[in-house]
Order: structure tokens, then C-alpha cells, then sequence
């Protein structure tokens, strides 16, 4: 069998969520994870519905589409409207920019290609030699390896990045510091661990005596990850543990994690609908710059100030898990999944698409 | 876009792996995994990204039906 179907049990399940409601916390306690997938198996299998009515599980800014600036998404529709062969994962394809997104470029005759791996892209560029490619890369650290390793694979001339990678931590650090917010504790997100390993959290139970748990995505592996916080509370220590064992080593992939070194620089970064955080975003190094599509075509990817999302939507509160998307007035109004608005609702790891489709709510928050 | 899948890995030939999803088999990249055939790897946009621990996997589920008396 799968492994991961082990991780489904309904059996240990029920039993899981008992253990957790025996853990029932006397104040109002609120968890805090940081990654779509991770709101999608809340979501889908009711796990909200599980847990005692004082305990909340929040999502934080886990959608890479979702906190990729709108000047980024404007500069590639430039870049596609001019005829360069614009490259992206699917998600990226129909996210608003300010004026319009790559999928909109594309109905006005721009060549936008969707593509499920970066490995796609450079093939292309190679076949086509005569065209510019730029490939739009976004993503966290589960993603950006991938990116590292053909930018030192030597591109063909004709393609260049344009490069939006985050990184998850200091995103994390930053909801630590909200006091308004009051997280009591991180859900870590299991894939991006699978990169940089656990180490890089132990700052949390360090400095903000704030307890973490790295998890899996199998509904098992988030009901124990909400077990283990509750535990820790209830012991009055902080800690840092791995519930995702079959996956995430403390040292993390140390390969990826080298791939990502020798390509990148660390820089600060702007996160659409937060604002910049320090030390957030990966830029090519100096050595590459002929692949950076910024240089190459001279873009002005400079975010716009304000909330960087259409007038109206709430996405800005929502990803950082300062309101739900039923707090948001368009949510399932003038914002659908089949027409969204916001970026929360086009992405299938953004908090308003999956609670549209998958019901988050359930359990009235 | 973190979503990663698992896949049982066929045939490793250099940076290239043919991986099975269940069923539907396609190539994945695995230059930033050392695998064999027959091990599971965790495949995120085409590459795979980490090697998954099976045997881990049972021990931490047996650990979890002790603690759960189920």
C-alpha cells in the first residue's frame, strides 16, 4: 500500500480527535499554518468540525500565487503583450495584476504558455530558438530548487527568469510579531520542510516561546500536528517537534538547499497584500544576470504602495488570517471561482477558493 | 503549487526518473534526490524533491496506534 493511505485511517482518526478534545485549553487558543495545501485538508475532510469550540486553526500566507506582487503579474503581461513567450505554472495564468492578468494577455493574442514544470519551458526555449521565452517563476522553497538547478544547468540564450520565489520563514516571523494576531502556535508547512529542513524553526519556541510542529498533509498528519501544539501548551513548554517524520529531516534536503545558494541571493521582498519582509525573496546572483528577465528588459517591477489588491476584496486580511472569507464582501458574490477577483480565490492553495469549493467554514466560525 | 505528489520510482536513468503516480507513470526530474527503483519520492513541478522514509512511516503509524490504544 501507499504510504500516505496509512495516513488517512478513520479509525486513528476518531481516536486522534478525541485525545485532542481531552486537551480542551481553558482560554481561547488560535494555531496558525502557513501553507494552501494544508487549508485544503482542513477544509476537505471537516477537521475544523473536530476540535473543541475554543481552539482555531487560521491560514497564514501559504499561496505563492496569492503574495505574488501585482507589479510582477504586470510586468509579465508586458513582457507577453510584447511578444516574448511568457512561461508560468497554471495558477499564475489567470491572477489579476493591476490592470490585467496572463490570461486575459493571452485572449488579446499574447503567447502564454502553461507549463507544470520549469523543465517544460527550457525545452521550449530550446525548440524555438528564434523567439524570447521568460519563464515566471514563483513559489516558495518546496518550488525554487527546481529553478536553481536550470539556471545552473545552463539555459539556452533565448530564455530568462523572471524570478518571484519567497521564503516562508520570515513570512512566519512576521505573524509572530502581529500581537493583535495572538497565534499560539505554528502548524509548519510539511513540503517547504521537505527543502529546509526543521532547523530553521527552532527560533519560534527560542525567541517567541511559541511552539511548532512540522506536518504532512494527510488528514492523520494535521490532527496529530493540532495534538502535539495542544500537548505542548498544556505542559507550558515550548518546543520545536517533526510530526512529518517520513518526509522532513532536520537538516532538510542539503542538495536543494545548496542548488538554491549557488543560484540565488537572499534580498528583501515584497509579499502582495503584506508588504515587504526582510530576507523573504530570492534574486538571481550577479553571475545569471543575462537570464534575469528584470535586467534583460529593462522591467519596472517596483510594488505599487497600499495593499496591492483589487478595490473591494479583503485578501489582504485573509492571508495573513485576519479575517475569513466570509468576512469579505464579495466572498461568493462578485467573487467566484468561476469569475474571481481577489487572488485568494484563483489559486487552488488561496483561502477563499478553498473554502468556495471545499465548505472551511464548516463549524461556524 | 506546494502540493507534492508521491510516486513509486520505476527506473532511474541520470538526472531523469520514470515514477509511477498510482497508476499514471511519468518522468520526473531527480537531480536533488539520490533514489532506486521501488522507493517513493515526493514529486513537485516535475521534480523530485525529497525520498520518503517508508519504514518511518510504518513505525511512526504503530507509534500512533499505541499512544491512540486503537
Amino acid at each position: 500500500m501507499e504510504v500516505s493511505a496509512r495516513f488517512r485511517d478513520q479509525r486513528l482518526a476518531k481516536r486522534l480527535a478525541e485525545k485532542i478534545r481531552e486537551l480542551e485549553p481553558e482560554e481561547p487558543t488560535k494555531f496558525c499554518h502557513v501553507c494552501g495545501t494544508h487549508e485544503w485538508t482542513i477544509s476537505h475532510y471537516g477537521i475544523r468540525s473536530l476540535l473543541p469550540e475554543n481552539v482555531e486553526v487560521i491560514a497564514g500566507p501559504g499561496c505563492p500565487v496569492c503574495i505574488t506582487p501585482a507589479s510582477l503579474v504586470d510586468g509579465a503581461v508586458e513582457l507577453a503583450l510584447d511578444g516574448v513567450v511568457v512561461a508560468t505554472y497554471g495558477d499564475m495564468f489567470r491572477t489579476p495584476g493591476t490592470r490585467s492578468s496572463l490570461c486575459q494577455a493571452r485572449a488579446e493574442g499574447a503567447d502564454v504558455r502553461i507549463v507544470y514544470s520549469i523543465t517544460d519551458a527550457v525545452r521550449m526555449a530550446r525548440e524555438e530558438r528564434r523567439r524570447d521565452f521568460v519563464f515566471f517563476a514563483i513559489g516558495f522553497e518546496t518550488t525554487a530548487p527546481s529553478t536553481a538547478v536550470e539556471v545552473l544547468r545552463k539555459p539556452p540564450g533565448n530564455l530568462s527568469f523572471l524570478v518571484a520565489h519567497r521564503l516562508i520563514p520570515p513570512a512566519m516571523e512576521l505573524l509572530a510579531d502581529m500581537e493583535d494576531l495572538a497565534i499560539r502556535g505554528f502548524i509548519a508547512p510539511g513540503h517547504v520542510s521537505t527543502i529546509i529542513g526543521a532547523q530553521p524553526y527552532a527560533v519560534f519556541p527560542e525567541r517567541y516561546g511559541m511552539p511548532v510542529v512540522v506536518a504532512g498533509f494527510e488528514p492523520l498528519d494535521v490532527l496529530m500536528a493540532i495534538y502535539m501544539l495542544l500537548k505542548q501548551l498544556k505542559e507550558g513548554v515550548a518546543r520545536l517537534e517533526n510530526e512529518y517524520t517520513r518526509a522532513v529531516r532536520w537538516e532538510g534536503n542539503v542538495r536543494a538547499k545548496e542548488f538554491m545558494r549557488r543560484a540565488f541571493d537572499v534580498v528583501d521582498g515584497a509579499w502582495r497584500g503584506i508588504g515587504l519582509i526582510p530576507n523573504s525573496a530570492l534574486e538571481l546572483k550577479k553571475a545569471f544576470r543575462e537570464h534575469d528577465a528584470i535586467e534583460r528588459y529593462g522591467l519596472d517591477v517596483r510594488s505599487t504602495p497600499g495593499c496591492d489588491v483589487p478595490p473591494g476584496c479583503r485578501c489582504h486580511e485573509i492571508m495573513v488570517g485576519k479575517a475569513y472569507p466570509m468576512d469579505c464582501p464579495l466572498f461568493l458574490k462578485a467573487c467566484r471561482p468561476d469569475r474571481p477577483v481577489g487572488p485568494c480565490m484563483v489559486s487552488i492553495e488561496g483561502t477563499c477558493r478553498i473554502w468556495a469549493l471545499e465548505g472551511g467554514w464548516l463549524r461556524g466560525v | 503549487m506546494c502540493l507534492a505528489v508521491p510516486a513509486r520510482v520505476l527506473e532511474v536513468r541520470g538526472s531523469r526518473a520514470k515514477v509511477d503516480f498510482g497508476g499514471t507513470v511519468r518522468e520526473v526530474d531527480v537531480t536533488l534526490v539520490d533514489v532506486r527503483p521501488g522507493q517513493y519520492v515526493l514529486v513537485h513541478a516535475g521534480f523530485a524533491i525529497q525520498v520518503l522514509d517508508e519504514r518511518e512511516a510504518e513505525e511512526i503509524i504503530r507509534a500512533w496506534e499505541e499512544l491512540l490504544g486503537a
